[in-house]
């Protein structure tokens, strides 16, 4: 094992597998000159020269030619800068790379990685927080990865680079310095598993991203007052793996659902269905969600703090389903 | 048309007899199949709604005599005369529009989703200007992996305002990849006119804002379409970049099978398919110049008839795809487990 920031875990999954496959090459915004504007591309241009290219501003243009190379024979990876400029080239990823495969009769494989950092820094504001993945939930087509630690990160990167369906990597800005363990081997995250984080008997908390922490942090203060959770780490938002949910579920019969997404017609609640319609007679009490709520990311400190999903959200939440805090 | 077509060679002229024909050839097959593609329209027999390639066929024709089965092309919403032209089988083609199981698609696309990836044909897109940036990206493979391959982006005036127009050219341009933008130019985006839609009266001008070069041609002339792109694609083999050329042409049927056509008068239609049919006018110059006999031509004819109602009676027997099938070739198999 060895201690890296997350920033770098990417960084070794880039190296690794564009040593393993000369067809893999990444292409955005500031990556080659600056190394990426969160240094997640830095000494990558000079490990390998003419495979990492600097756009110029065109997010159309990097995820539309993306595809382009993909069907011809190169495996791209396309960084966004932002998960918010997704909007940008949404009918590049929705009318076209979601749909190519399908809409041909399966002629061609597309595989292409869209890496897309996303979720709330302080003082970012209302185009650079987002946590997008609620607007490509509802698209045939495309796999949504989301890690929560540097381990995940190296793992998940890997497995989307190799395969050959599109995958959209998205990786919490505030998760790149942070350090964690990563195994010395080589080895990859599987897409579409999830990890149990924590083992619990009494309320089951579904999460990804940087999630996953707060609920971490939930777990300690909830423990103190004899509260366990199990936190299931999602990792692949979809397809996600409903039989840990649900698994887990049977175990607990109460479970919430946490994101950094808008709650509204977020992630959480097409997971929150599924549970339901798996496991509702395992239920003792109706799925919640916790996430962002229903506007825009503010930029003033206090207007942030009222709106961002917080460690206390997911406490107050899972007592809500314990019965144990009014609604 | 005012473009410098002198400073092109005639290359035509180097094409052996047969290779003349080919062309027209290529016309005849894409004509005979829209024309009998609108009939079965009309007849119910192909559902959803085609857009007919009929009056434009020197364009296919011309540029795709001078691409290799390797280079690529992406297509428009118009695109069966690009499939054909490019190698696409008529068989599996017409099975497609009819829904049916063995064609291109498997019944998933219809007239606007035809695509043969074995030979290049990157597909037709139903988003107008959706084709730029796969081209881009099909020029950037060759780029990067040093081949000489070439890809074509067709796009018609309307497309030409779209936003992917304007970063798949500044793209192309900064890496000088190896994209030839054509643009048809049919005078209508739907219904609206280009005089209307398009600021530059020429959509050729718009290179200059990518500091490439820009060319408008006679689309109606497949000769003059030959010759130019002739050189334009040994250009683009060279590595010297993109190119954007316009071809004027005129569409003799509406936007689509149906259209009701307001926006221009019947004489107008009349007239461009009497005196500007690139047919006729191809036909007439090999007479002319006794490049091919009348009874070729006749037999070129036959020869697409026959052609077409064979794909007819193969989609007419072809049945159509299992209900369940719709929910295959989503992912490819690797991750088929997890749909």
């Amino acid at each position: 094992m060895s201690i890296i920031s997350f920033s770098e875990a990417t960084l070794q999954a880039m190296i690794e597998e564009m040593e393993r496959d000369s067809t893999v090459f990444v292409m955005g915004e500031d990556i080659a000159r600056q190394g990426g504007i969160f240094g997640q591309f830095k000494g990558l241009p000079d490990r390998f020269p003419g495979r990492v290219l600097d756009t110029p501003i065109s997010e159309t243009a990097i995820i539309g030619s993306a595809l382009g190379a993909a069907l011809t024979g190169l495996r791209p990876v396309a960084d966004m800068h932002f998960a918010d400029f997704i909007s940008v080239a949404y009918d590049e990823l929705v009318n076209q790379i979601a749909k190519n495969r399908y809409m041909f009769g399966g002629q061609a494989d597309i595989p292409l990685v869209v890496r897309a950092p996303d979720g709330i820094v302080p003082g970012a504001a209302a185009q650079h927080s987002q946590s997008v993945e609620g607007w490509l939930m509802n698209i045939p087509g495309l796999i949504l990865v989301s890690p929560s630690s540097p381990a995940t990160a190296k793992g998940l990167l890997k497995s989307a680079i190799r395969s050959n369906n599109p995958v959209i990597f998205f990786e919490h800005k505030l998760l790149y310095p942070q350090k964690g363990e990563v195994p010395d081997k080589e080895y990859l995250t599987p897409l579409g598993k999830a990890e149990v984080r924590r083992a619990g008997k009494d309320v089951t908390i579904a999460t990804y991203s940087i999630m996953v922490q707060k609920a971490l942090e939930a777990a300690q203060t909830l423990s103190r007052e004899g509260i366990e959770v199990e936190i299931i780490d999602l990792l692949t938002i979809k397809p996600f793996d409903l039989e840990t949910i649900v698994t887990s579920v049977r175990k607990t019969h109460r479970c919430i659902v946490a994101h950094e997404g808008v709650v509204h017609g977020g992630a959480g609640a097409e997971i929150a269905a599924q549970i339901q319609q798996e496991a509702f007679f395992h239920l003792d009490a109706p799925i919640l969600r916790v996430g962002t709520k229903n506007v825009p990311i503010p930029f003033s400190p206090p207007l942030l703090e009222y709106v961002a999903p917080k460690v206390a959200d997911i406490e107050k939440a899972v007592k809500q389903v314990l019965y144990r805090e009014e609604n | 048309m005012g473009v410098r077509i002198k400073e092109f060679p005639n290359a035509f002229l180097e094409l052996t007899s047969q290779g003349k024909k080919e062309l027209l050839r290529t016309m005849i097959r894409i004509r005979s199949f829209e024309t009998r593609v609108e009939e079965l329209f009309l007849a119910k027999r192909i559902p959803g709604f085609v857009h007919l390639y009929i009056g434009e066929e020197a364009i296919a024709a011309g540029i795709m005599a001078n691409l290799r089965k390797n280079d690529w092309i992406t297509s428009t919403h118009r695109g069966h005369g690009h499939a054909l032209a490019k190698g696409a089988q008529m068989t599996r083609m017409m099975a497609e529009l009819y829904g049916k199981r063995s064609g291109y698609c498997k019944g998933k696309g219809g007239s606007m989703h035809i695509a043969d990836f074995s030979v290049g044909m990157l597909g037709a897109n139903g988003v107008v200007g959706g084709g730029f940036t796969i081209a881009v990206g099909a020029g950037m493979t060759a780029w990067m992996k040093k081949t000489d391959q070439v890809a074509i982006c067709f796009f018609g005036d309307g497309a030409s305002n779209r936003g992917t127009f304007h970063e798949a050219l500044n793209m192309a341009a900064i890496w000088k990849l190896p994209v030839l933008f054509i643009n048809e130019n049919n005078l209508y985006a739907s219904t609206t006119p280009a005089s209307y839609g398009v600021a530059v009266s020429r959509i050729s001008d718009r290179a200059a804002g990518y500091g490439i070069d820009g060319y408008t041609v006679d689309g109606n002339n497949v000769v003059e379409v030959y010759n130019v792109s002739h050189t334009l694609i040994d250009r683009l083999r060279s590595g010297k970049g993109p190119i954007l050329l316009e071809c004027r042409t005129y569409r003799v049927k509406g936007h689509y099978v149906g259209d009701p056509e307001k926006y221009r008068t019947r004489e107008e239609v009349k007239n461009q398919a009497e005196e500007n049919d690139p047919i006729k006018r191809y036909t007439s110059y090999l007479l002319e110049h006794s490049f091919i006999q009348p009874e070729e031509i006749d037999l070129l004819w036959k020869e697409a008839k026959e052609e077409v109602e064979a794909a007819v009676r193969y989609a007419e027997e072809d049945p159509y795809p299992e209900p369940d099938e719709a929910i295959q070739d989503l992912f490819s198999s690797d991750q088929e487990v997890l749909v």
